[in-house]
């Protein structure tokens, strides 16, 4: 499974990349899409809107069932990519770059600490 | 749970394995979406050791088996097989099956996994003289290869086995050492193979190196979904009579001697039938349709009732689904909406199949 180092990763396996431009994006990993296979329907957040920290905020569809996906961090989205309304696959075929679903405009960036790093990621994989 | 003989090699295949009707068993390899198209376009191999096979014998088997069943058995010679349904007394469906007659005094009948116990309990109990009935459902393992290819697979893999014709039965060996039937559930040609649970996991491999793709119950829900054939326990179910099904052909309720529940479906025939179950598909990209979304009228508001099926369909990248709605409603091209997360989505009521 594919891990980058400069993410950090929440147990439910969502990803946040603090770095992004414009403002950090959320995404899911890529043990995550490949549990899910087939994705074929995303339904994301509008753009404005507060989340907290653990809410679902987002439907991931998978031929077989729908998923929620959880907020890992509070924030504002600032973004959605609306390119996966048209190619939800992105996700399987590209979890961490063209996959990404949202962009989010931290509340409480020391919420990050509290998330993995690739290594514990890893770890908490095996 | 129970496992399948086959259950050690899905897991050396990588497959995901969940509860299916008591069973575990393997719903998808390596997806769902690219499984159902190798059925579509090539050839898919299933695991159905799930299935249950009972045998009728005697010299009244075919007599009975007609007063049990709704189809006319006596429509099969020799190795011919039957689509039917055995109901309850008020035309509810206990089990839709597959009836083959291996002679006139030996009948084959393979029926849902989850049913099993039900069917031979409902026949015991109805059970005449002249008449036995056998549950060899924990004898076989069976596997159906589906798709446009099987045949030529097959004819190069086995050729001293060969295929029967459509909806036919041939059994090689004695007792069911190797038993092909020419159907399946995915509306592609295709068999399906019993054979001692010792000698299955041999055939499976077998076909898998010939260059079956291994499918699991996530695509054969897709493949028959995509052609309107109802599921047990979602489309069917002992409060529907299979006229409200659509499975009328399969009915005969003009044979001599009748069966159980032809008194009640003639009663709603005669008053009408209260519904119709109808294939929806939506009209743009949505969301997957899902089993117990509700159907909503073209009014936006009056819930006309819950999806028993619903998936997305690979062939036409749009949601499908199948609901028992009210006659007025089923006529193709009438607009209806599904309700997925309090937001509805418009639909369309079209003719089956869907593909």
């Amino acid at each position: 499974m594919n891990v980058p180092d400069h993410l950090r990763f929440s147990e439910s396996h969502e990803w946040v990349d603090p770095a992004a431009p414009g403002a950090a994006a959320i995404g899911i990993s890529d043990h995550a899409q490949a549990e899910l296979t087939d994705v074929v329907y995303l339904e994301l957040p509008e753009v404005g809107r507060q989340v907290k920290k653990g809410e679902a905020f987002a439907v991931i569809e998978s031929v077989k069932a729908a998923n929620d996906i959880y907020a890992p961090v509070s924030g504002e989205i600032v973004e959605v990519n609306s390119a996966l309304a048209e190619s939800p696959e992105a996700v399987n075929e590209d979890p961490y770059g063209s996959g990404w679903m949202v962009k989010i405009k931290l509340s409480d960036p020391a919420e990050l600490n509290a998330l993995m790093n690739g290594e514990s990621y890893r770890e908490y994989l095996s | 749970m129970e496992r399948s003989p086959l259950h050690s090699l899905h897991l050396e295949l990588g497959a995901r394995l969940a509860p299916f009707a008591g069973w575990e068993m393997p719903i998808q390899y390596k997806g769902i979406v690219s499984e159902h198209e190798a059925v579509r376009n090539s050839v898919g191999v299933f695991d159905i050791s799930h299935m249950g096979e009972i045998e009728i014998t005697g010299s009244g088997a075919g007599a009975w088996l007609n007063r049990m069943l709704t189809n006319d058995c006596r429509d099969l010679g020799d190795g011919e097989g039957q689509y039917t349904l055995l109901l309850n007394s008020e035309g509810g469906v206990i089990d839709d099956l597959i009836l083959y007659r291996m002679t006139p005094e030996r009948y084959f009948l393979v029926v849902n996994a989850s049913r099993v116990d039900q069917d031979r309990e409902w026949m015991r109990q109805h059970l005449s003289d002249g008449v036995e009935l056998t549950d060899r459902s924990g004898e076989f393992g069976a596997v159906a290869v589906q798709g446009p290819g099987s045949a030529s697979l097959w004819a190069q893999l086995a050729p001293e086995y060969p295929l029967p014709s459509r909806n036919g039965i041939v059994e090689f060996g004695a007792e069911g050492e190797l038993i092909l039937c020419r159907t399946g559930y995915t509306g592609e040609d295709g068999f399906e193979l019993f054979a001692p649970t010792d000698r299955i996991a041999g055939w499976f491999s077998r076909l898998i190196e010939a260059g079956a793709t291994t499918c699991g119950l996530g695509a054969r829900d897709t493949l028959r979904l995509e052609k309107g054939f109802p599921l047990n326990g979602s489309d069917l179910d002992e409060v529907h009579t299979p006229l409200e099904a659509g499975l009328g052909f399969f009915v005969k309720l003009d044979k001599p001697g009748g069966f159980i529940g032809r008194e009640a479906l003639v009663a709603q025939k005669e008053a009408g039938l209260p519904t119709r179950l109808a294939a929806i598909r939506l009209n743009e990209k949505a969301p997957p349709l899902r089993h117990g979304y509700p159907v909503v009228g073209s009014d936006g508001s009056t819930v006309l009732a819950e999806l028993t099926s619903g998936s997305l369909s690979p062939g036409l990248g749009v949601g499908v689904g199948m609901a028992y709605l009210p006659t007025d409603y089923i006529r193709p091209g009438t607009a209806v909406f599904v309700s997925i997360r309090d937001k509805l989505h418009p639909g369309t009521v079209v003719k089956k199949p869907f593909v």
